[in-house]
């Protein structure tokens, strides 16, 4: 896997920029090189927000992403940014609880998930993007589900850790949807 | 040995490695994209009983800087580049007085207030002066996120090993993004004996004066040539770079920090396109690695060589002028805070290994 690039895009205040360091960290405990890069400046709850993360056995050339393997969309502008962004042959996931327009691509395979009801049954707005997580790890297998969950065990305070089998149940529940 | 990696915004890395290196007095003032130095500091600075101050203005903050280094201190300031040029001033006196101290330079768009996002259009302020008067600071562009921890340990060796000013000149991209960095558990830091800092008179006949005023012709002219001596000394022996590729490249890119990473997937495919690309990246943009790029421009199999800046070119002048007219020496950059693809800077390749204009 050589520069393995993921965009993540939504609204501020989804935990966008959460799940593209997860995502990182997962990649990074089975000792890939990884990178992760905000959009930054005056954002806001509300406003759009983009992070890209990018995955390689190598060292990582530029953090940047100029043409993604993966875009995954949590409204319906940055669809419209980012599905051009895609490689052709690469993987586009959205929240389609969100996003009711189809790709006018048909060289990516499409991936819609109702990601914010899985959370939202779930009883917690933030698995929306880690059901999408396991989504990408299902789709692309650029990193584990024992990778996820090893390095949630990490990352999360341990008062925090009560959240773990939650967060596991969202990402199958993910993964399910690229099976 | 390197413990585990973890990983972290570079911002935060170069506060993070400032603490290992030893350095307890941190002055600053906000502004974006390098604001979380700042807030790595405040937050550890009175855990471990140091002294953060987040001063009413950048011009306060370097000369809280040239305070603290007076006494002897090891002392950081961070900030992006309006704030840098508020600081001017202060560096010019830090240079003059012959005081080690690190500044982070976490580079945005201009001119003026211009943008928030990457840029390198301050490559001139760090390396030809920025202040008045003749001198140097010692200028290290990091190109990585484990670079950024190492090279800032080492500022602060290079900084009091020759009294002066080391900048470390990052970029929004760098600063921002998050990369794995490995630490070591013991640093490498050299310590100095400071005979000339103000700390007190301490039952010497005469106490130590910090300063850069010298009135008399004759005196500042012997000032000027000491420090021109150390400046030289230290273009002897302290310039660094990574050298690609060189062996068989036909073109040469020229790039630091955020443009080399960039360079670096070109690389890889102009090599599937049969074009033998290699690179210079120069990690002490002052001083600057001449030599090797006038060796590497004498070379039969080199055609032409690239500079790749997000600027609208300013290195490009230090190349060229060590290459000295050997080979043509191309440019390609970006401004306002975009940042070249991969394309372009391909395409560019594609057009000089073809011989057409550029």
């Amino acid at each position: 896997m050589i520069d393995f690039s993921v965009i993540l895009a939504g609204f501020g205040g989804q935990g966008i920029l959460s799940a593209g360091k997860m995502a990182a960290e997962a990649a990074l405990y089975e000792g890939k090189e990884v990178s992760w890069f905000p959009s930054y400046g005056p954002e806001m709850r509300g406003g759009t927000c983009n992070c890209s993360v990018v995955i390689s056995d190598e060292a990582i050339g530029s953090p940047v992403i100029n043409d993604a393997d993966v875009a995954i969309c949590l409204n319906q502008p940055s669809m419209e940014k980012f599905e051009n962004s895609i490689k052709p042959g690469g993987v586009l996931i959205i929240d389609s609880s969100l996003v009711h327009i189809k790709p006018k691509r048909t060289d990516i395979r499409f991936i819609p998930m109702n990601a914010s009801d899985i959370a939202s049954e779930l009883g917690n707005m933030a698995f929306a993007t880690i059901s999408m997580l396991g989504c990408l790890s299902e789709a692309t297998k650029c990193f584990s589900r024992d990778s996820f969950e090893a390095s949630l065990r990490e990352v999360l305070p341990e008062r925090r850790h009560h959240l773990i089998p939650g967060n596991l149940e969202a990402f199958d529940k993910g993964a399910s949807f690229a099976k | 040995m390197a413990q585990k990696r973890v990983l972290m915004k570079g911002n935060e890395v170069i506060a993070e490695a400032a603490l290992r290196a030893g350095c307890r007095n941190y002055f600053g003032y906000p502004i974006t994209p390098q604001t979380e130095v700042m807030h790595y500091m405040a937050k550890k600075m009175v855990q471990i009983g140091g002294n953060f101050v987040q001063a009413e203005s950048e011009v306060s903050a370097i000369n809280m800087v040239y305070g603290a280094a007076a006494a002897g201190a090891r002392v950081l300031t961070s900030s992006s580049s309006p704030g840098i040029s508020l600081k001017q001033e202060g560096i010019s006196y830090i240079a003059g007085a012959e005081l080690p101290a690190v500044v982070v330079n976490i580079v945005r768009a201009g001119p003026g207030l211009g943008g928030i996002q990457p840029a390198q259009g301050d490559y001139f302020q760090a390396t030809k002066g920025g202040g008045h008067g003749d001198y140097r600071n010692f200028v290290i562009a990091p190109a990585s996120v484990q670079e950024l921890y190492e090279l800032t340990v080492e500022a602060f060796n290079i900084a009091d090993r020759y009294r002066m000013l080391v900048m470390i000149l990052g970029d929004g991209t760098l600063g921002q993004m998050m990369e794995p960095v490995a630490y070591r558990e013991n640093e490498n830091i050299e310590t100095y004996e400071k005979p000339w800092a103000c700390t007190g008179r301490q039952g010497r006949s005469e106490h130590n004066i910090v300063t850069s005023i010298y009135i008399e012709p004759d005196v500042l002219e012997a000032k000027n040539r000491e420090l021109q001596d150390k400046y030289a000394l230290i273009e002897s022996k302290e310039v660094r770079y990574e050298a690609i590729g060189l062996e068989d490249a036909e073109i040469v890119i020229t790039a630091f920090s955020t443009c080399s990473r960039i360079s670096r997937n070109v690389i890889r495919q102009a090599a599937e396109l049969g074009i033998k690309v290699g690179m210079i990246r120069p990690i002490t943009l002052w001083p600057f690695p001449s030599k090797i790029i006038n060796e590497t421009a004498a070379k039969s199999s080199v055609k032409a060589f690239l500079d790749v800046e997000l600027n609208a070119g300013q290195m490009v002048e230090d190349v060229r002028l060590a290459v000295n007219g050997k080979k043509p020496v191309y440019f390609h950059g970006r401004m306002g805070g975009n940042l070249p693809t991969q394309k372009e800077i391909l395409d560019k390749i594609i057009k000089i290994h073809e011989g057409g204009a550029v």
